[in-house]
């Protein structure tokens, strides 16, 4: 069931290289700016333990999970190593007149 | 074809059982375990583990086993190695040669010399395994009494559990403090004032002298002469490395398995990783530790997976470690002890971070406590700033509003 675009955040409200958590209808969600400027949002709780990533550390285009620092590619969800083997949910982000918005399905 | 065994079925094996698959080993893989599970998580047994006496949480599934050709065996211990021949002996008679092996046979805990009366009444426990955690959760109940003999991590997270399950607890520890290897006591406090909130009594400098069942008590006995009763002890006064095997067969011991930076034991085709060896930290002038914590466990059992497939790459990670106890989450990077200086850095919610510089204002380790995660991002970086070695000011570090990100990258 596709609810469309959701309205996140302002475009300075994530500062580079970083993340916010992002809680919509119950669920969480974790949206990230990239250093050269792009946003993207994947699933806000890792596959390991449930743990929130918006604790974690943006590093090149890897989110680390702040409880066991398992990896995860943000851009394609892809887990990365132990202790981590379940990928994370990817959603399209875009920017509009300033404003953060996600594609939840 | 080319045999790899692994003697371990605990964290470390099963991470390098996996990695010599995912770095591009073919030949064959053997994973022989003396417990009767396929490898398991061990943190969640002090932790929600011990809450719930839930099954283990596997490290993988079976399916995945199968998937990357790992042939496993559990329940079944290695009797020898026999290194002339180069074959491994299980407890059951069976006998497999190898090419190369890895010993990750993990520690056990300390046991306490003055116990005395009957421990398989299961009233006097140890815990390191799953069964050890299913047999204290249930001799835990509402209005129970737990003590508990340590006050280390073990012993800290068994308390704060008991607690959560309403039993009353005793937490003795023989030093001046709790957690007084590797913890600073400025974060030690943190951790006994909230124990001490929660209802623990913590005692501190007493000696225990014998704990003994007697009808359905147990009976602590101190070296003042008094006593305390309890419904049931749990013993966490640290853990020995397994070495039997290894010292059997001949190899070099130091504290653990000796090896290597490479994780190579005095044996060229035995390697040995985990909690079970001691190894060169080149981040500490190439001091010889054996640590026993969970990442170390991982990365080493990656690195050997290297190493075994002929890389030949020497330990580069700085250690690292974090326990839970109620909302708290403590993380250590590196090690504290022979710093020069140390700073605070006061974070959001009460958390604070020390870091603790040598005479060179290199970062050697940080030591963080507070709710959640609050400290989480901040000691991954500085893990980082250590590896980096780079001199830094202390009052940058101790300052709240320097990007500790930034300063890793100028
Ligand atoms: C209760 C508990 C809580 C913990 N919590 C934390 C935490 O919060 N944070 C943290 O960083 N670390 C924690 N740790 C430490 C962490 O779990 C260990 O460092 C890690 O498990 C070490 O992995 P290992 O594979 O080296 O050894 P182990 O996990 O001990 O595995 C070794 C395995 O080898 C088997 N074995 C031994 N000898 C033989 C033989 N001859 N033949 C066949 N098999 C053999 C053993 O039975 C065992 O299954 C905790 C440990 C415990 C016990
Ligand atoms: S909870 Fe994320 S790595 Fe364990």
């Amino acid at each position: 069931m596709s609810q469309g675009w959701v309205e996140v955040c302002g475009v300075d409200d994530i500062d580079e290289e970083d993340l916010i958590r992002f809680d919509h209808d119950g669920r969480t969600f974790a949206v990230y700016r990239s250093s050269d400027g792009g946003y993207y949002a994947t699933d806000g709780l890792c596959t390991h333990e449930q743990i929130h990533l918006a604790d974690g550390l943006v590093m090149d285009e890897i989110i680390e999970c702040p409880k066991h620092n398992g990896r995860f590619n943000y851009k394609t969800g892809e887990a990365m190593g132990a202790p981590v083997c379940v990928n994370l949910k990817t959603y399209p982000a875009k920017v509009e007149a300033g404003t953060v918005f996600i594609a939840i399905s | 074809m080319s045999k790899i065994i692994i003697v371990g079925g605990g964290e470390c094996g099963a991470r390098a059982a996996f990695a010599l698959r995912e770095q591009g080993f073919n030949g064959d893989i053997t994973l022989i375990g003396a417990e009767p599970h396929l490898p398991y998580e061990r943190p969640p047994l002090s932790k929600t583990g011990l809450a719930s006496a839930a099954p283990p949480q596997y490290v993988a599934g079976p399916a995945r086993y199968e998937e990357a050709r790992i042939t496993i065996l559990t329940g079944v211990p290695v009797d020898t190695v026999d290194r002339q021949s180069k074959l491994v002996r299980l407890s059951d008679g069976r006998k497999f040669p190898y090419d190369q092996l890895l010993l990750a046979t993990g520690a056990r805990p300390r046991p306490f010399a003055g116990v005395s009366g009957d421990p398989g009444l299961g009233r006097i426990c140890m815990l390191r395994n799953h069964g050890d955690a299913v047999a204290i959760h249930e001799a835990l109940a509402p209005g129970k009494s737990l003590a508990v003999v340590g006050g280390g991590f073990i012993g800290l997270e068994i308390a704060a559990t008991a607690r959560k399950l309403g039993a009353e607890v005793l937490l003795i520890e023989s030093s001046p403090r709790v957690l007084s290897r590797g913890v600073p006591a400025e974060i030690a406090k943190v951790v006994t004032e909230r124990h001490r909130q929660e209802g623990v009594n913590i005692l501190c400098g007493e000696q225990i002298t014998s704990i003994a069942t007697e009808n359905d008590k147990v009976q602590i006995l101190f070296a003042n002469g008094t006593t305390r009763l309890a419904d049931i002890v749990v013993v966490g006064i640290g853990v020995i490395p397994n070495v039997e095997l290894a010292e059997a067969a001949g190899l070099l011991i130091d504290n653990g398995i000796a090896v290597d930076a490479t994780l190579r034991t005095s044996d060229p085709d035995i390697f040995a990783a985990g909690d079970c060896c001691s190894f060169p930290l080149s981040h500490y002038r190439e001091r010889r530790v054996r640590l026993e914590a969970w990442r170390n466990a991982q990365d080493q059992g990656m690195l050997v997976a290297a190493n075994l497939l002929g890389r030949g790459l020497a330990i580069a990670s700085v250690p690292w470690f974090w326990s839970d106890q109620y909302e708290l989450t403590l993380q250590i990077a590196g090690l504290s002890d022979g710093a020069a200086t140390t700073v605070r850095r006061d974070l959001d919610q009460g958390a604070f971070i020390l870091f603790h510089l040598d005479g060179e204002d290199r970062l050697i380790a940080a030591s963080g406590i507070g709710p959640g995660n609050a400290v989480a991002r901040d000691i991954r970086l500085a893990e980082m700033l250590i590896a980096a070695k780079r001199r830094l000011d202390p009052e940058a570090l101790a300052s709240p509003k320097t990007n500790l990100k930034k300063l890793l990258a100028a």
